[in-house]
């Protein structure tokens, strides 16, 4: 009698008995106007087939030619990542059929990357405070990105039960980095957040470098994640390698569920088969795919159809040079300046706020309404639209406007909010929509004092109670009062008046 | 040297042009009489897989419209040529021989094509090839092979076979050819016309369809070293399209071809190919043409290149393995012949079994050679020790080239073979370019040009002239003066004693 065991053992006790050592593989979509080998565009999302020319179909008696704009960020990558960069490289063909590759070989770099041996920190959260963890680059590598494949009919949307598949070559040839890790051990229980945490770094420095806009949801980041297990003082473990990691959740749900399956086959005296698994976004898990055991042999030689690339030391400087200050030392700077915690920050971050936020302070604006604008009331609205906040129609100079009108009492808060919708909606600039709307606050006291008797009259009972000393009931009466003039009231302003009028002091 | 008679075919290009220049002729009529004169023989020849008479005659006449017009037209406006059917032409089967590729239409022009188009070149068709140019005969071809025009029972050489027929049928005055291994040379050799391979990346590659892109090199093809180096400049020079062509200025070949000098020059003798293994009439006239060129002028000594020993067995690695992977685009997906697609096959079926039926049997040869030498395990073994010859080569080129000129050899070991012959032999196949293929892989420039009949068989013989890289002119100007010396000799040209079909 065999006692059934457990599919999984649950993550953490995992890691009190295994070591984890993970690797990943990123491949990020450069963001240059056009593709590796050719001069078509790289926009996303034209009609099929519609970006295409001789070169990235791979139509017989065509040749490649580097794109001198994706060796350069590739080397300023390179550079950001504290990489050694090559003085002399050459591309490489990986061979392998398959249809949504035009040459039936992707041209990549093998053995001669531009880029190696590297590192970039990390810092995850813990118990004890902020942990910076060192993740080391193995290497930093250009390639072209395959077609895409449209399956359709049968049950699973893949290629092996489909009735027929489509093929978009828009994708094929468009440039991708491939950024490698070296194996990275030692992260105990904290592996998942590590990996999650790299892979969150790298996307800020794709963006602070500005090649790439690494928008997870078209596709333009992709991870690959490396994992084995291994007791304690046992030498690494067989590792799997998971494909289709495409989100920051995912790759932190991959290495757990990962963790979790191999511990289970370990721990039941099982082992863990070298093989690619597919992860599924769904699910939050990853099945089998084919086994590498049989490695696939891609066949890789120098690409004759181009020349080695060898940057002069005078062009990486000049590549050096042009390097922005980088996310991490960014985001010391800016805590430290706007007195927020590591915390608060990462809530600008994740918003993809940072720039406008600081542009906004640059305005004139005190950090926390910055804050506040970018990462409340804009951001939900930007969500809504399904767009990024820089893709608003609200702008620094607006927010500053807005604030400095709140500040002499022009506007409130209510009213400021309604003056960045009207902005959204694309009725003008703020004071325009001010003036269109009719927004500003009603500071004229007899307005206000007809409005608040009118309010009494209505309400006799609560100016009973207001009179009779009962101050906290005043909120009803200024509700009324700010209902009224439809929000345009200063509500600090109408208590007052109340008082006054009543002639009661405030308790 | 102009060859006499009204007959336009039996002109040079230079003649030609200058006639069309001047009025003399129009380009219409010397497109035609070429049109004529391949429906009069190439059903013999089969020279072409493909002509287009009516799109060469609207080229003709767009030609002779500019002449009307007083346009200045160029050094070989209006002169037709037959294109080897390896580089792409817009809207025109491009098959390269094969069946895999029987009814595609390239939708793009190939650089050198773009450039014979400039110069108001008359394409009049495209010629016959070994299957992806892998061959030395033309019987690879999935078409039928061409016939030598002096004994239609011979090869005119290979892969470019259907581009030299055609020079020697009178059925264009000039070709463009390519050459992997020796495929202009070769054909060039066997069919007594004259053809170059320039230097690697001399001649833009973008639209030549690939069989080892490390070595091949479209070049041009005519029956004198002037029409050849006219030609040659048109199609040479720097496309940006092709990142492995020379930015630099292309060696003045024409000059060099008028020229025609060698007074003081030192031409070396390559030791490793000159002695056993080379039939007795081309050994003969290879002996002939030395004591001619000792005569004009120049000095001859001879010269080791140790490690062209290896340069066959290196070849038939490199070549495998860089067609392997560049054939393997011709999978049934986008273009091109697609077997199976009956809803009852994988993709992996279909991609299989349109290999299977569209590539010949050389073709899948090659491409397990390579798809071998490349793999895990024996990649260091095979490709790599080849990529060290290469350097060896290289290195030999080098070293004699400090003290030649250029070197010289005959450019193939025997005259045209019997269709037939060879063609179950790989091995002696393959020995047919053991002097044409060291110049590939080292990208040094070479011409062959016809040096007189083996006196055993009656045959053209070709002798190969090797140059540095970038020394291109140094071909003509040692092709131009032999060829000038035995013009002397014998009257006429060489190919004037081809029969007369």
């Amino acid at each position: 009698m065999s006692t059934a065991m457990p599919e999984t053992i649950p993550y953490d006790e995992a890691l009190n008995l295994f070591e984890p050592v993970f690797g990943l593989e990123v491949h990020v979509e450069m963001g240059t106007n056009s593709k590796m080998f050719c001069g078509c565009p790289t926009a996303f999302g034209g009609e099929p087939n519609t970006q295409v020319c001789p070169v990235c179909l791979g139509l017989p008696g065509s040749m490649p030619v580097v794109n001198r704009t994706a060796v350069e960020s590739t080397i300023r990558i390179g550079l950001a990542l504290n990489c050694t960069i090559a003085e002399w490289c050459r591309f490489a063909r990986k061979n392998y059929f398959y249809p949504d590759m035009p040459k039936d070989y992707q041209i990549s770099q093998y053995d001669e990357p531009l880029c190696s041996n590297g590192y970039l920190d990390v810092t995850v959260a813990t118990a004890e405070g902020p942990k910076v963890v060192r993740v080391e680059i193995e290497r930093v590598h250009m390639e072209e990105d395959t077609g895409k494949l449209t399956h359709t009919g049968g049950a699973t949307g893949r290629i092996h039960g489909a009735d027929y598949s489509l093929v978009d070559y828009n994708r094929a040839g468009i440039p991708l980095i491939e950024i490698v890790t070296k194996p990275v051990a030692g992260a105990g229980h904290l592996v998942a957040d590590v990996a999650k945490a790299y892979v969150a770094e790298l996307r800020d420095l794709m963006r602070a470098l500005g090649v790439s806009d690494v928008r997870m949801e078209e596709g333009s980041l992709r991870c690959d994640v490396n994992l084995s297990l291994n007791k304690p003082g046992s030498p690494m473990g067989t590792r799997s390698e998971t494909k289709n990691v495409n989100s920051l959740r995912s790759v932190e749900r991959a290495v757990r569920s990962e963790v979790e399956r191999q511990s289970a086959l370990l721990t039941a005296g099982g082992r863990v088969v070298q093989e690619t698994r597919h992860f599924h976004e769904d699910i939050g898990r990853s099945t089998s795919g084919r086994s590498k055991e049989q490695a696939e042999d891609y066949r890789y030689f120098p690409e004759p159809d181009l020349v080695p690339i060898a940057p002069s030391a005078v062009w990486i400087d000049e590549l050096r040079s042009t390097l922005p200050e980088l996310p991490s030392a960014k985001r010391s700077r800016l805590e430290a300046e706007w007195g927020i915690t590591p915390f608060e920050l990462a809530t600008v971050v994740n918003a993809g706020a940072l720039d406008l936020v600081e542009e906004t302070i640059e305005a004139g604006v005190e950090s926390a309404a910055a804050r506040k604008w970018w990462t409340g009331e804009l951001l939900r609205s930007a969500n809504d639209q399904g767009i990024e906040l820089a893709d608003l129609p609200v702008t620094p100079a607006h927010i500053a406007r807005v604030e400095a009108l709140v500040a002499d009492g022009s506007l409130n808060d209510k009213l400021a909010r309604q003056v960045f919708e009207g902005v959204i909606a694309g009725e003008g600039d703020v004071d325009e929509v001010i003036a269109s709307r009719g927004l500003a606050v009603v500071s004229d006291d007899t307005a206000l004092l007809a409005a608040i008797d009118e309010a009494l009259v209505a309400q006799p009972d609560v100016a009973e109670k207001i009179r009779s000393g009962k101050v906290q009931a005043a909120g009803a009466i200024v509700g009324a009062v700010m209902k009224s003039t439809r929000g345009q009231a200063d509500a600090a302003k109408v208590r007052a008046l109340l008082l006054e009028r009543l002639g009661v002091t405030d308790a | 040297m102009p060859i006499t008679g009204s007959d336009l075919t039996r002109q040079t290009a230079a003649v030609l042009a200058e006639a069309i220049r001047t009025g003399e002729a129009s380009a219409v009529e010397v497109t035609q009489a070429h049109l004529d004169r391949i429906s009069s023989v190439d059903d013999r020849v089969h020279a072409f897989l493909y002509v287009d008479a009516e799109a060469a005659i609207d080229s003709a006449r767009s030609v002779d419209a500019k002449r009307s017009a007083g346009e200045v037209l160029g050094p070989l406006a209006g002169v037709p040529l037959a294109l080897k059917d390896v580089l792409t032409m817009r809207g025109v089967p491009t098959t390269c021989g094969s069946r895999m590729l029987e009814n595609w239409r390239p939708p793009y022009d190939s650089s050198v094509v773009e450039r014979l188009r400039a110069a108001d070149i008359v394409i009049l068709g495209k010629t016959n090839m070994d299957e992806f140019a892998m061959g030395s005969s033309t019987e690879h071809s999935a078409y039928g092979p061409s016939h030598n025009p002096w004994d239609l029972d011979r090869i005119p050489g290979g892969s470019g076979g259907g581009s030299a027929a055609a020079l020697a049928a009178f059925e264009a005055p000039l070709a463009i050819g390519t050459d992997t291994g020796g495929s202009i040379r070769q054909p060039a050799a066997v069919t007594g016309t004259v053809g170059v391979k320039p230097t690697y990346g001399g001649v833009p590659r973008y639209g030549l369809v690939a069989l080892a892109s490390s070595l091949d090199q479209a070049g041009p093809c005519a029956r004198t070293v002037m029409d050849t180096a006219l030609l040659h400049s048109i199609i040479a020079g720097y496309d940006p399209r092709d990142s492995t062509s020379i930015n630099a200025p292309v060696p003045n070949v024409v000059a060099a071809a008028a020229k025609a000098d060698v007074r003081g020059m030192r031409i070396g003798i390559v030791a490793e190919l000159n002695g056993e293994g080379y039939q007795a009439g081309v050994a003969q006239r290879f002996r002939e043409s030395l004591a001619i060129l000792e005569h004009l002028g120049a000095e001859i000594v001879e010269v080791g290149c140790p490690s062209f020993e290896y340069a066959l067995g290196a070849y038939y690695l490199i070549l495998p393995s860089e067609a392997s992977s560049n054939l393997a685009r011709f999978d049934g997906m986008r273009y091109g012949l697609r077997v199976g697609d009956d809803g009852s096959h994988s993709v992996e079926q279909v991609m299989s079994l349109t290999r299977e039926a569209g590539f010949g049997a050389e073709v899948k040869r090659r491409i397990m050679l390579g798809t071998y030498a490349l793999s895990s395990g024996y990649y260091d073994a095979y490709y790599g020790s080849a990529q060290k010859v290469r350097t060896l080569i290289m290195r030999d080129f080098a070293s004699a080239f400090e003290s030649v000129d250029v070197l010289v050899s005959p450019t193939a070991p025997t005259t045209a073979f019997k269709i037939g012959e060879k063609v179950d032999d790989p091995l002696a196949m393959y020995l047919n370019d053991i002097a044409t293929i060291p110049v590939n892989l080292a990208g040094n420039a070479a011409m062959s040009l016809p040096v007189g009949l083996a006196p055993e068989d009656g045959l053209p013989v070709g002798f190969q002239i090797m140059a540095p890289p970038m020394a291109d002119d140094r071909l003509y100007l040692v092709g131009a003066a032999l060829e000038s010396a035995l013009y002397d000799q014998w009257g006429h040209l060489l190919i004037e004693e081809a029969p007369a079909l």
